[in-house]
């Protein structure tokens, strides 16, 4: 299991081969990036502030619940921090399994919680304009599917 | 002995707000849970103030773990505050 926060890029290809094994059968790969939207006022470019320690441990808690419920045989998660350009890379979320169903719905699974669970937020640039981006409802709606 | 404190942290727009990321504060004796520590919050600053206004968009954590208003606090905690979250 590795959990790491960082202002680095990250190469998921190096990440998929870092879980693969003689007794791995899959590897699901989640990568999130920055997306400009399609707007006559798109991002520019977006800020990830965090909470050091509770991050790292929210992250761990979530996947250790993945764990309890699929036969895991290797969780990633990466998650960046700071200032990133429309197009960068944000978050991967990788996880090993002997058989594809528990990859793909472990990798899911740990990417909604995330997303409601680990304390990061986003400012976005849009030109001179900082804004707070605020939480979305559906978000919440995919975690509480799981329940 | 030191007077009991307690750490308190500010994150997104609530740290703006508050014009820090981190404070120390005394623990006045009858404070047993956040909510009785909110009065002695509130008065520290008028970003204080506008941080806190809404509890129902505040999410709290103590010593990193999420909790509530109802969430018992004592001498030497790490009390957080921060909006709903908005990362991946």
């Amino acid at each position: 299991m590795s959990v790491r926060i960082q202002t680095e890029d990250f190469d998921a290809g190096v990440e998929s081969r870092v879980l693969q094994s003689d007794q791995v059968g899959a590897v699901a790969l989640f990568v999130g990036t920055v997306r400009a939207e399609d707007s006559d006022n798109p991002v520019t470019a977006m800020t990830l502030e965090h909470y050091p320690g509770m991050t790292e441990a929210e992250i761990t808690r979530i996947e250790n619940e993945a764990r309890a419920r699929w036969p895991l045989l290797g969780v990633t998660v990466i998650h960046r921090v700071g200032r990133l350009l429309p197009g960068a890379q944000i978050v991967l979320v990788a996880v090993a399994s002997a058989h594809r169903h528990a990859a793909f719905e472990a990798a899911q699974y740990i990417m909604d919680f995330l997303k409601t669970d680990a304390p990061f937020w986003k400012a976005e640039e849009r030109g001179d304009t900082v804004t707070w981006v605020d939480a979305r409802d559906s978000d919440s709606a995919a975690r509480d599917k799981w329940t | 002995m030191s007077n009991p404190t307690i750490t308190i942290r500010y994150f997104a727009w609530m740290r703006e707000h508050t014009g820090t990321g981190t404070e120390t504060l005394a623990l006045p004796a009858d404070v047993t849970t956040v909510e009785e520590l909110l009065p002695t919050i509130l008065q520290q600053s008028r970003g204080h103030a506008t941080a806190l206004a809404d509890m129902m968009a505040v999410r709290v954590a103590v010593n990193r773990l999420y909790g509530d208003l109802n969430s018992p606090i004592q001498a030497g905690d790490e009390l957080a505050f921060f909006p709903p979250v908005t990362g991946g």
